[in-house]
């Protein structure tokens, strides 16, 4: 009888901006002081999903995003919401037999993605290994701390890692609130919007490639970065999740810079570019060097290649 | 009427045969023009000829008087200077083919003995590039990363680990003293003092 009763209230029809105020009335009590709940914070609370966003509600999402950054870190931001190109898909080549483990990309990607510099974060980690030792799939036993006066150190070599983009990402099929997905042109992004906190994609993720932000994430302001894109280097917030995403605010550009990563890297070790374009970097990379990818057996598909040059 | 047309197609023909023959020739140059900086000269060192158009050519293997900078390690058993500085006019390199080229094309010097790498730099693949993926590309030239001389690389001092889980203190810092990225002072000493000793 209960059972039945309850039955037909949840069959109700009740119209949905109807639910909308009656939640937005009972959850503003519960969590929103009317004092500081100006229209910001209200417009916040009901954005959409940014892949059920018209480009009216993109435009104005990103204006309130805009005022609301330029109040909290007295910096103009620009926000960008650039599309994937049509017959683009990422591909990233890391040269093992290159890099010297010197972490110039560490941090050149601290200073293009508005990384927390306290609490620190860092989204690339460079593992050292041992000559002649077991490394491939036992990296989470790996040296990250290394620190000699200079390297390479004698007897060891380096592998960085950061989020392989993967092509069946196994952080997606977790996330109960869809607030990462992978692109068409293949970046794996987050919605820092609509991230809930839960970390069930750092549990999946077999690369220990996300982040997460247990306290607000501060960087000064001399160093901020003001040229973000909605999916990439905007200034996050405390409790969400976030990760590498081959500097889309720059990929996505017509012409597209390099990834930051790129750019550093002293000896020359990264490569990216264009998996459908024949003439590309990274297809030259995997038709004719020696190619493979981290944990192939788990069938994730990274679109992140590593190769032996020499 | 029909001579005319003859005549005609025949030049239109021949104006093809030519364009053809013209864009093989230039597909025959494998090196694309790149984007590169000026080669990396020691302040005040080229013109060469400076001072070595005055000079007579020794050929001897030596200690030098004047570059006592350069210590060649490269080969040097098989290799002395005039091997690849050409020795009558000093401002040209000199392949083993005799043919002269200029400080901004010493990649063909290099590539003489290192084909492989080479072949993967014209790819792309070796050595740094900036740019734009889909664009225009700034290659550099071996010797801004290889010391000719010397060409091993140099070892670099590696920037601070990432903090151990130990030392990890949430927002300790006070606002204004939020720690700095440590490459950002490093770029500024490069800015200033000339990029690192490879
Ligand atoms: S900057 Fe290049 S050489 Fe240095 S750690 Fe990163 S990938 Fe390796
Ligand atoms: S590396 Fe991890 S975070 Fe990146 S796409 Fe793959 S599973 Fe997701």
């Amino acid at each position: 009888m209960d059972q039945k009763k309850n039955r037909d209230i949840h069959s109700r029809h009740i119209h949905r901006r109807t639910f909308l105020k009656g939640a937005a009335l009972g959850l503003a009590s519960m969590a929103l002081p009317f004092g500081t709940a100006d229209a910001s914070v209200w417009e916040a609370f009901f954005q959409k999903h940014y892949r059920e966003m018209s480009a009216d509600d993109k435009r104005d999402v990103i204006l309130r995003m805009e005022k609301e950054y330029a109040k909290a870190y007295d910096t103009k931001f620009n926000i960008k919401t650039t599309k994937p190109t049509p017959g683009v898909n990422f591909g990233y080549g890391l040269d093992v037999s290159r890099c010297i483990g010197c972490r110039r990309c560490v941090y050149a990607c601290v200073n293009e993605n508005n990384q927390s510099r306290d609490p620190q974060m860092h989204w690339i980690t460079v593992l050292e290994f041992k000559k002649g030792e077991r490394w491939v799939n036992v990296f989470e036993e790996a040296k990250k701390h290394y620190n000699p006066e200079t390297v390479p150190e004698e007897g060891h070599f380096y592998l960085p890692v950061q989020c392989q983009q993967c092509e069946n990402p196994p952080c997606v099929k977790v996330c109960p609130t869809q607030a990462t997905w992978k692109e068409p042109d293949g970046i794996v992004v987050v919605d820092y919007n609509w991230c809930i906190g839960c970390r069930y994609c750092m549990a999946a993720c077999p690369y220990g490639a996300r982040r997460f932000n247990w306290a607000k994430p501060r960087v000064s302001k001399e160093e901020l970065n003001p040229e973000t894109h909605y999916l990439g280097n905007r200034p996050r917030y405390k409790g969400v999740v976030e990760k590498c995403t081959f500097c889309i605010q720059r990929t996505r550009e017509n012409p597209g810079r390099y990834p930051a990563c790129v750019e550093i890297c002293p000896v020359g070790a990264r490569k990216f570019g264009n998996l459908l374009d024949p003439k590309s970097e990274i297809r030259y990379c995997i038709e004719n060097k020696r190619v493979f990818r981290l944990k192939e057996d788990l069938n994730t598909l990274p679109q992140f290649y590593y190769f032996f040059a020499s | 009427m029909k001579n005319k047309l003859i005549i005609y197609i025949g030049g239109l023909l021949q104006i093809i045969v030519l364009l053809l023959l013209w864009a093989n020739a230039s597909a025959d140059n494998d090196v694309p023009d790149f984007f590169v900086p000026p080669p990396p000269f020691s302040e005040g060192i080229f013109p060469c000829t400076e001072c070595h158009a005055e000079m007579e050519v020794n050929r001897t293997r030596r200690k030098l008087d004047f570059h006592e900078d350069i210590v060649l390690k490269h080969a040097e058993e098989q290799r002395w200077c005039l091997d690849c500085h050409n020795p009558d006019n000093r401002d040209k390199l000199r392949l083993a083919s005799g043919e002269l080229i200029s400080f901004e094309k010493s990649y063909y010097l290099c590539g003489q003995c290192h084909g492989t790498h080479f072949r993967d730099w014209k790819a792309g693949i070796h050595g740094k590039r900036t740019g734009y993926w889909n664009d225009r590309k700034q290659y550099r030239l071996c010797v801004h990363c290889h010391n000719p001389h010397q060409p091993r690389f140099k070892p670099l001092k590696p920037l601070p680990p990432p903090l151990s889980p130990e030392d990890i203190k949430y927002n300790r810092s006070p606002d204004n003293e939020i720690p700095k990225n440590p490459l950002n002072s490093l770029i500024q000493a490069e800015i200033k003092n000339g990029p690192e000793k490879k």
